[in-house]
């Protein structure tokens, strides 16, 4: 009982952090029909600038809580910031150019994300120790032993999922976001700032990102330059699995393929090292059996 | 529907076009300037292989740039497409030289050989991909994997003990492998589009990476080793002397590799001269367009498909016994990319660009040591620079004119 608790814990950990990154991919697609594979980069970039964040609040001698809150706010704003200007610089003037050619100059950024990190932040080959910010220990409920610092992440995590639903539905950028999404021209002459909410967009989208770079860092107590190229591979997986454009889709994609790696560990611990083999292999089946996801827009083809 | 053509003056009988005699001194002039071209061109490759000054090679490169620039500027580059596709079996004769005189000047240069043979191979898996996503418009990021199918069939078949199968069937069976993974993937490609089928690749080719690293049959991550090739009794590992000259052991795998290509590119044209491409192209344009005209899409996109894993499953076998030595590593997603951004630096479609692309791309990061470190972001920033300043590539494709005598 207890063992299958901790499974289903660490499964939603998981989850949170795919489906944080997943949403960020949806709402690219929603609103530009492109995907930004640079999106796992990003959030590793936030990771690193909370860790420096963090580490110097810890230096300069500040409190904890002040010591989280620089980290999650360097990573949002950093990882914000540099999805504003990816999409400003290189996304919006490609716009009319083929996916490929987009899909391959996002990886191409992704690339370059990466490389910096390794080759600029000091000693970025090695994996990089993140500082424990939060309550350690835990407590038992039921016979599951619950990590506090793990509920405290989740919580956060489906907070903010809720947040970003709030501002999608119920403010008026997010209704400007709807807009374009629907109709790009018709919400250009009606006055939307296209250039103004593109870039605010994928700032939105970026910054879950970078969010879920600091869960990842505090839960797993470790951040290397290169984790953002499988966690972009997954959470654009999720987003396809659950359908590109909607966001409880990516969520549920999110969760589905945590869930899946979980189960394979679970249920088969000799094959563990194969549980993203089982996870692919299952999302690959997934979209063969429904091409445009499971919760799709319903479109016909426009001949 | 506009497609593209290159010459159409073949497909016409000669006699039934009436040439004035100053189109046919043009031609000739044309001509001249393809063989001038491709002389240059082989020169420059030959030396830039063999030179070991950083500053040579960074001057003779900035060069290359300018003069290609030029070429573009001043239609030389029209002229020797125009050259070449008015005199085929010269054009054949003219590039077959070339390419043993690179192989001449550099016989004793082991580690210029062994670079020039991966250009090749990387070359031979870029026509695959040229079919896949410049004919069929298929979406394939998992080149890579399909490379190291080859690869480890190759390597699979020196591991077992007890059955001897010669290299060259080795060297089939790494294409027939490669098929026959990739036809794991045909129905999910069959059945999505766009984006999902882009990620259907993707996902497989990191699969593809996770699963060799966990099994231990194949070596996990320390990879496999493999003998040299022994084809109709002649050992790769010799070195060779032909014309009272010796040329490195190298070269045996450049001529193997250089057969490969030549057969590659001699299927890409021939596919692109066919009624095949057409419907290839037609698959690509507008998939609605082409199944109300009665096309199969299925049946072509399975072809175009098939026809690059085979490629890529027979150049995998060669690469992995050329260096002896494989491992999950090569076979990575980061080498996927590089395959696809040769494609699109070349010009996607367009099979003769995909030649300098590799060059560029294999060649670069080898000779410029002090950029060693550094490559992998140089080079992601200059693939940046290609998409967004000049988004169809060193070749541009040319559009097909299907009418005879009217020149695209």
């Amino acid at each position: 009982m207890s063992a299958i608790g901790q499974y289903v814990l660490n499964g939603l950990m998981q989850g949170t952090i795919y489906g944080l990154v997943a949403m960020g991919f949806t709402i690219f697609f929603g609103v530009m029909n492109v995907i930004k594979f640079s999106h796992g980069d990003v959030m590793t970039f936030g990771a690193f600038g909370a860790l420096v964040a963090a580490t110097a609040a810890a230096a300069a001698g500040l409190p904890t809580s002040v010591q989280i809150l620089a980290a999650v706010s360097t990573a949002v704003g950093l990882a914000a910031l540099l999805g504003a200007g990816i999409s400003r610089l290189l996304i919006l003037p490609l716009r009319s150019a083929p996916p490929l050619n987009l899909l391959l100059m996002t990886m191409m950024v992704g690339t370059v994300i990466r490389e910096a990190i390794r080759l600029f932040f000091p000693n970025g080959t090695n994996s990089q120790r993140f500082p424990a910010l939060l309550p350690p220990g835990g407590a038992t409920v039921g016979g599951v032993f619950v990590r506090y610092d793990g509920l405290i992440l989740i919580v956060a995590g489906l907070l903010l999922i809720a947040l970003v639903h709030h501002i999608i539905n119920r403010t008026r950028f997010g209704l400007a976001m709807r807009a374009v999404a629907e109709d790009q021209e018709t919400a250009r002459t009606m006055g939307v700032n296209f250039f103004r909410v593109v870039p605010l967009t994928f700032a939105l989208g970026s910054a879950t990102a970078g969010f879920a770079g600091v869960i990842s860092g505090l839960y797993y107590s470790e951040i290397n330059y290169g984790m953002g190229l499988l966690i972009a591979v997954i959470g654009f997986s999720a987003a396809i699995v659950g359908g590109l454009g909607n966001l409880w889709g990516a969520i549920l994609g999110g969760y589905l393929f945590a869930g899946l790696q979980t189960a394979v560990v679970a249920a088969l611990p000799a094959f563990s090292e194969y549980k993203n083999v089982v996870a692919f292999v299952a999302v690959i089946a997934l979209i063969t059996w429904r091409p445009t996801g499971l919760l799709a827009e319903r479109a016909s083809e426009r001949v | 529907m506009l497609m593209r053509h290159r010459s159409t003056q073949d497909e016409v009988p000669r006699d039934a076009l009436p040439m004035a005699a100053g189109v046919r001194a043009r031609r000739t002039s044309d001509f001249a300037v393809f063989a001038a071209v491709v002389a240059a061109c082989a020169g420059a490759v030959a030396f830039l292989v063999h030179a070991e000054d950083q500053r040579l090679v960074l001057s003779t490169l900035v060069a290359c740039g300018i003069a290609w620039f030029a070429a573009a500027r001043f239609r030389v580059i029209a002229a020797v497409e125009r050259g070449a596709a008015g005199h085929p079996w010269p054009t054949r004769l003219v590039l077959v030289v070339a390419c043993l005189g690179i192989l001449v000047v550099l016989r004793e240069d082991n580690f210029g050989l062994l670079m020039l043979a991966t250009v090749l191979i990387y070359a031979t898996v870029c026509l695959g991909l040229t079919i896949q996503l410049g004919y069929a418009g298929l979406s394939n990021f998992c080149a890579a994997a399909f490379l190291g199918c080859g690869g480890y069939t190759a390597a699979a078949l020196g591991q077992a003990e007890g059955i001897a199968i010669p290299d060259l069937a080795g060297i089939l069976l790494g294409g027939a492998v490669a098929v026959a993974i990739g036809s794991l993937l045909v129905l999910p490609l069959l059945r999505t589009r766009g984006h999902y089928a882009a990620l259907t690749t993707l996902a497989f080719g990191v699969m593809f990476n996770v699963f060799l690293d966990a099994n231990e049959m194949l070596g996990g991550p320390q990879g496999l080793k493999l003998a040299p090739i022994t084809l109709f009794g002649w050992d790769f590992s010799n070195d060779l002397s032909l014309f009272g000259m010796t040329f490195s052991f190298y070269a045996n795998y450049v001529l193997l590799c250089l057969a490969l290509t030549a057969a590659a590119l001699a299927l890409v044209g021939l596919l692109d001269r066919s009624w095949i491409g057409i419907r290839l192209d037609a698959v690509r344009l507008d998939e609605v367009a082409a199944q109300v005209f009665g096309l199969r899409i299925a049946r072509w996109k399975i072809l175009a498909f098939t026809l690059g894993n085979v490629l890529a499953g027979m150049a995998g076998a060669i690469y992995a016994k050329m260096t002896g030595f494989i491992a999950p590593n090569n076979f990575t997603l980061g080498d996927s990319l590089m395959m696809v951004s040769i494609v699109i630096l070349g010009g996607i479609g367009n099979r003769w660009g995909v030649l300098p692309a590799a060059l560029i791309v294999v060649l670069l990061p080898e000779k410029l040591q002090f950029i060693q470190e550094y490559r992998l972001l140089l080079f992601a920033v200059l693939v940046i620079l290609v998409l967004v300043l000049s988004p169809s590539g060193l070749l541009p494709r040319r559009t097909r004119t299907l009418v005879a005598g009217r020149q695209a």
